[in-house]
């Protein structure tokens, strides 16, 4: 399946773009694709844990398992105010 | 409509009580000139638009739940902002005082909490840094 990944604010800055297509084998969860993007790249794989990931713009827990054409974005800290 | 890139109108956006409402309570979130003792010339807010526009419709449907009679308007800037420039506004009516200085004190808490909104802080000599209040290094501010 593929699905769509956006990144924000510092996590645009280290992945170097605001969005892109991923392939995942089906019946991936959300913490897979943060796995796979910990490899591509290199800030993101020194973080000690999974950031807040949102599917569909909902916050969701780590194991909450994707279908094709999801839109994940994993969040920075939030800031706003 | 919660996001705004234009700046917020606060006489039009504080006046607009409903006949039954007897309190009107504003937190309006202004853009300051240091940051943990560095001098800063502006900020710009970026948002992950429909998640935050969402977000915050939820924050202000659960609070008017939680307090009844009370209601939430909202609003949150993005763009770059100079100085004294508004960031967020919140508006809470209720009928009475208490549920509505609970209501606003509650919704910038919660926007700050869970609201995918992100800034950067510009330095003068055009440096910028976005702004975690995560980090350990942060000074705590409750």
């Amino acid at each position: 399946m593929q699905v769509r990944v956006l990144y924000f604010a510092s996590f645009r800055d280290a992945a170097g773009r605001r969005e892109e297509r991923r392939h995942l084998p089906d019946g991936s969860r959300v913490e897979d694709l943060w796995k796979e993007l910990s490899r591509s790249v290199p800030t993101f794989g020194r973080f000690p844990a999974m950031p807040p990931a949102a599917v569909n713009r909902e916050y969701v827990t780590a194991d909450t398992r994707l279908a094709e054409g999801d839109e994940v974005a994993f969040l920075p800290p939030v800031a706003g105010g | 409509m919660y996001l705004t890139a234009e700046p917020i109108d606060l006489a039009d956006f504080i006046g607009n009580a409903r006949p039954s409402d007897g309190a009107v309570c504003a937190f309006v979130g202004v853009v300051r000139n240091e940051s943990d003792g560095r001098e800063t010339v502006a900020i710009e807010y970026e948002a992950y638009g429909e998640m935050a526009e969402s977000e915050m419709s939820r924050i202000a449907r659960s609070l008017a739940e939680e307090w009844p009679g009370a209601r939430l308007r909202i609003r949150h800037r993005v763009g770059r902002l100079s100085i004294g420039e508004s960031s967020v506004a919140i508006v809470a009516t209720a009928p009475h005082r208490d549920e509505a200085f609970a209501a606003c004190r509650a919704a910038i808490e919660r926007i700050k909490k869970s609201v995918p909104i992100w800034k950067r802080e510009i330095c003068p000599d055009g440096s910028s840094e976005w702004v975690d209040p995560t980090r350990p290094d942060t000074i705590a501010r409750p």
